[in-house]
């Protein structure tokens, strides 16, 4: 019976994070049909994640092998969503563990420190945990100790990025209602900073005409499968077209497979979405509720594009100058002996036009262009380090994108190094 | 009526300025089933009004749909008065 509680309902993540929006719900006090649809849904969503990581493995392996074939180096695509599904089956139950205990310290932090920051991007939390749960590991942590540290660097985590980056936010909209949470801190942080010293606020972006037509890669699922099909047929050329017809199309034309691959690589992403969206509709309007009961005068911590509609104009400066640093970082990385990191349009475009916002904040146009690069060239180098630490538990091909994630993996497994527990 | 917020991923923003966009509702005393997804999505739902960004909601602007356009997702009072004179 035990045995069953601890390893089946327990070790089983997409039960654990129905339990616990179960027990969300009835805090809440909520009728009990919503109680259990919203219980299903939860566990539903973890489901639905993993379904759409073994879609998108399918298409990485094809492109890790052929980029392989094509330049003889390993090529890896950042993607939160693919790791974090991936990593689940050997770090599902501490990441879902984590995630919940690390937003009860969120919570107390909140509540006792200066600090008054509550984290609602979901999202975002899920990954940190899963992150911090398997450079814990990477380091030599497990069982309870794992999920204690892992639970309060969490918490730790949820409550400082926004703060190093409110003094900025309130500059951007003017009021103190919200701040900016979301996992790529450091780069928006770097951004401000060299905005300040090379820019000029007086010259906005915001006065210049930039082209509506850029408008669509705010599309998820277009982005994905533009980019991912530019750099599948540019790799399926290298590699040659006898290779991909003998070896992976099992023969059907090597372009019309690299373009069916990147597709199906969007597909996988817009699956995980799905779940994602899914898995976090119920816990974080109820981490919200009691939030609001508990830490008065809190601030919520919300997802980037929050601060978009704020200056349009240098989400979009934002985005193609971090995107250019990405492509210039994607040929410098192998000179210096580093994997190369394929540049993804959506971390591009996400944290490179928040950077843009931050850099137009603190220092106008010249601001957003220089800031914003050097957000690209952050989130090129940082997961390219995060690798040489994280490659041997096994998920090559893909790694976290976002800064924090690279920032905290690499000072947690080398901190832990430190005091000799690997 | 069904109002739908779109976002570019459908996770974070949107998620909160439904929240808002309930709030207002409450407040403005009315009731609307609003749900939160991204824009792929949005292109092939239908709902009685589309609420976003600017620059989100433009795309999904085919004459036909009813779009509102926020600037601050966590404004009650903006939203409020936008969807006002839509109810």
């Amino acid at each position: 019976m035990l045995d069953v509680m601890m390893n089946d309902i327990l070790g089983t993540p997409a039960i654990l994070v129905g339990l616990f929006a179960f027990v969300g719900l009835l805090i809440q006090k909520k009728s009990a049909s919503t109680v259990l649809s919203g219980t299903l849904k939860t566990i539903m969503g973890f489901v639905i994640l993993g379904a759409g990581a073994a879609v998108l493995i399918g298409s990485l392996t094809h492109f890790s092998k052929m980029f392989d074939v094509a330049f003889n180096v390993q090529g890896v695509i950042p993607n939160n969503e693919a790791i974090v599904a991936a990593a689940q089956t050997n770090f599902g139950t501490s990441t879902a563990m984590i995630m919940v205990f690390g937003m009860v310290m969120n919570l107390l932090l909140a509540r006792f420190t200066p600090l008054k920051y509550i984290f609602l991007t979901g999202h975002h939390t899920l990954f940190m945990a899963c992150l911090i749960a398997a450079s814990l590991s990477v380091g030599g942590m497990s069982g309870a100790p794992l999920i204690i540290v892992g639970s309060i660097l969490l918490g730790i985590c949820m409550v400082v990025f926004p703060a190093i980056l409110q003094p900025t936010v309130r500059q951007i909209t003017g009021s103190d209602d919200f701040a900016v949470g979301h996992f790529g801190s450091i780069g928006y942080y770097v951004s401000a900073k060299i905005g300040k010293l090379f820019g000029n606020k007086a010259h906005s972006t915001e006065a210049i005409q930039v082209p509506k037509s850029l408008g669509f890669l705010r599309d998820t699922s277009v982005a994905v499968s533009l980019t991912m099909s530019i750099f599948f047929i540019i790799v399926a050329m290298f590699a040659g077209q006898s290779y991909i017809e003998k070896e992976l199309s099992g023969g059907s034309n090597f372009i019309v497979f690299a373009i069916i691959q990147a597709i199906t690589f969007a597909a996988g992403v817009y699956i995980i979405l799905a779940g994602v969206r899914m898995l976090i509709a119920e816990i974080i309007p109820a981490f919200k509720g009691i939030a609001d009961k508990l830490v008065p005068k809190a601030k919520p911590a919300l997802d980037c594009p929050t601060i978009f509609p704020f200056a349009p104009n240098a989400v979009i400066i934002g985005f193609l100058f971090s995107f250019f640093a990405g492509l210039l970082s994607m040929f410098a990385l192998p000179l210096i002996g580093l994997k190369v990191i394929v540049p993804g349009l959506v971390p591009h475009f996400f944290t490179g036009a928040a950077a843009g916002v931050f850099g137009n904040a603190t220092g106008g146009r010249m601001g957003a262009m220089a800031g914003a690069f050097a957000n690209g060239l952050i989130i090129s180098f940082i997961p390219a380090i995060l690798l040489i630490f994280m490659g041997d538990i096994g998920y090559e091909g893909t790694t976290f994108g976002d800064s924090d994630f690279g920032v905290v993996g690499i000072l947690i497994i080398n901190i832990l190094k430190l005091f000799g527990a690997v | 009526m069904k109002i739908l917020v779109v976002c570019g991923n459908g996770l974070g923003s949107s998620f909160m300025m439904a929240l808002t966009v309930k709030k207002a509702l409450a407040e403005l005393g009315q009731e609307a089933d609003v749900t939160h997804t991204d824009l792929t999505t949005a292109t092939a739902e239908q709902a009685d009004m589309y609420i976003g960004a600017g620059d989100i909601v433009d795309q999904l602007d085919d004459g036909f749909r009813k779009i509102v356009r926020v600037v601050n997702m966590m404004s009650i009072p903006e939203i409020k008065s936008k969807l006002e004179p839509l109810l």
